[in-house]
């Protein structure tokens, strides 16, 4: 395919009664993109992803993941199309080892989780594939520890080796840092900046240095609308984006 | 050097990591103990059999509740429906002419399969109380059937007239209940080995994910609906051979057996042995069950008191029940 993004939206649409979230995004996420969605609260960037995921139904418009349409696939189809995403507040599988977190992602993206006649220690493949995806994001120690008992940073890269467990062409990182003290931001930012360059990735985010470390194209998002859309220094300079969105600092310095 | 040894470790670690995590389905000895209790139990107490059928047949009911309430965390008070179905059906066809056992049990089990999928079908959309309520009404919904087609349930008196034959035509259901013990016995192992290869599959580890958590569940692209229906239909069906497993041996079935009483009871049982351990009910069952004979006999007229009172000492002390416990003494 040429011209095919790995993630577009085509005029999306979507409204909660008066309340416009979605208002006709055209939307690229071209492969191998490392591409921010910022806005302030209430810009519509959940609605947005939960759209994009399949959590949410658009009124209209069309979503379309490598060039395919999937408007009208399930959550789950999508995955299988290649869409994974983390979540803003962790969400893993709390009394499960990081090992077995990962595991179930892998097994359901192989399509051994629907055999229920032989022990799930006979996939070894898929064990040693998941104890590998954490070896690269230095979480071999905590393989076999319960997620619950880990730090929350550490939390939040078994919530990234998760969505990679599935091979995705389309990584959406909700706020990859949210709920991280800052001391530990820049270990995550590190581990963003080292995955596979063919992954197409987008970040929800609202905290500027980590958007601006790690995006090499920005869409603002306002209202349900994209205000604006270009490389980071584009956007840093963009005075209307300076007035809705960053006050009136330097994005440099910014914080949330 | 420094290195390689490091590189070593880290290859020993994981081998480890994975072995460890591999092994997990392999057969501990402590999971002999069950068998030989129930064997020691034959010998010892043989004028408790028929107690002993009965409460061998209840441990396979609740297995078959822990599969969809411990594992894959689907909250229901209608699991009589497939018990009830199960006794039923095996009871309608050893009264009418069929007492051939093993047959009369796969009818019951397919019978009770079939209302779980059907049920499980709908009511499976919910979750929660509305899918506690949904339950209810199912098992309700069928209690009440069966009390209006008395001309072939026998009714409000229950089923009369049960004729089940010879196990292979060899073994018969003598009056000490040793055939009943035995074949109990024997169904439930069966039952429970089936449990728990399903436990231990990759299937299974699914069905902890949905219960650990549904949202991350649905973001790997797992098909929540259907694992949900699987699981479903499989436990109806051991329930379903649990019930007619108890109207063969019993060679009685009443409405008791569809209604929220034995759907209660048996989350009572499951809870006081521990959820979503797949032991759980070998221990709450003969718990509650010899507990309820024993304190019956003494007090005929409050023995439900103490039940009761049992019942709170292992809420406030005992979260996740007897093997809960046993799993804190032993850290």
């Amino acid at each position: 395919m040429i011209n095919g993004a790995a993630l577009e939206t085509r005029a999306l649409c979507k409204s909660f009664g008066a309340l416009r979230v979605a208002d006709s995004i055209d939307f690229r996420l071209e492969r191998g993109a490392r591409h921010a969605l910022i806005g302030p609260n209430g810009a519509g960037k959940t609605s947005f992803v939960n759209l994009v995921t399949g959590a949410l139904r658009p009124d209209a418009g069309a979503i379309l993941i490598d060039g395919a349409e999937v408007t009208a696939l399930s959550q789950s189809a999508r995955v299988k199309r290649g869409l994974a995403r983390t979540f803003q507040v962790t969400a893993l599988f709390r009394r499960l080892t990081a090992l077995e977190n990962v595991t179930l992602a892998i097994a359901e993206r192989e399509g051994v989780a629907d055999d229920l006649l032989w022990p799930a220690g006979r996939h070894q493949g898929v064990i040693e594939e998941a104890y590998a995806l954490l070896e690269a994001l230095d979480l071999a120690e905590e393989a076999l520890r319960p997620v619950n008992t880990l730090a929350y940073g550490r939390q939040r890269l078994i919530e990234i080796a998760v969505a990679l467990g599935l091979a995705p062409k389309v990584l959406l990182l909700d706020e990859p840092a949210a709920g991280v003290p800052s001391s530990e931001t820049g270990l995550i930012a590190g581990v963003v900046e080292r995955l596979p360059p063919d992954i197409a990735v987008l970040i929800i985010d609202h905290d500027m240095d980590l958007v601006f470390r790690l995006a090499r194209r920005i869409t603002v998002l306002v209202e349900g609308h994209i205000l604006v859309e270009g490389p980071p220094e584009a956007i840093a300079g963009d005075p209307q984006v300076r007035q809705v969105y960053l006050g009136e600092r330097a994005p440099g310095s910014a914080r949330r | 050097m420094a290195t390689e040894g490091l590189v070593r470790t880290g290859v020993s670690a994981r081998r480890e990591a994975i072995g460890a995590f591999a092994r997990r389905h392999r057969y501990r000895p402590l999971e002999a103990l069950p068998w030989a209790a129930a064997i020691a139990a034959f010998a010892v107490f043989p004028s408790y059999l028929p107690l002993g059928s009965q409460i061998l047949a209840t441990i396979l009911f609740a297995l078959s509740a822990d599969l969809v309430l411990g594992y894959a965390g689907i909250v229901t008070l209608g699991h009589a429906a497939f018990f009830g179905t199960g006794a039923y059906t095996a009871g309608i066809l050893a009264a009418n002419g069929w007492g051939e056992p093993i047959s009369g049990l796969f009818a019951g089990a397919a019978a009770a399969a079939l209302v779980g999928f059907l049920s499980g079908l709908i009511v499976l959309r919910t979750t929660g109380l509305a899918l506690l309520m949904q339950t209810l009404v199912v098992a309700t919904l069928l209690h009440e059937a069966a009390n209006k087609a008395s001309w072939i349930t026998g009714g409000d008196d229950g089923l009369q007239g049960m004729d089940v034959w010879p196990i292979f035509g060899l073994f018969r259901f003598d009056l000490f209940g040793r055939t009943a013990y035995v074949y109990c016995l024997v169904v439930l192992f069966l039952g429970w080995w089936m449990a728990r290869r399903v436990v231990h599959s990759p299937f299974g580890r699914s069905l902890t994910g949905i219960r650990e958590n549904v949202l991350r569940m649905h973001a790997i692209g797992a098909p929540v609906v259907r694992r949900r229906l699987v699981i479903y239909t499989i436990s109806a069906a051991l329930a379903g051979t649990s019930g007619a497993l108890i109207a063969q041996t019993t060679q009685f079935v009443g409405l008791g057996t569809l209604s929220l009483d034995r759907s209660g009871g048996v989350l009572i049982m499951l809870i006081i042995g521990g959820v979503g351990r797949l032991y759980g009910a070998f221990i709450g069952v003969p718990l509650y069950m010899i507990a309820q004979d024993r304190f019956s006999e003494v007090e005929p007229v409050y023995w439900y008191f103490w039940i009761g009172l049992l019942m709170v000492i292992v809420v406030l002390f005992g979260r996740g029940g007897v093997l809960g416990l046993a799993d804190r003494l032993r850290r």
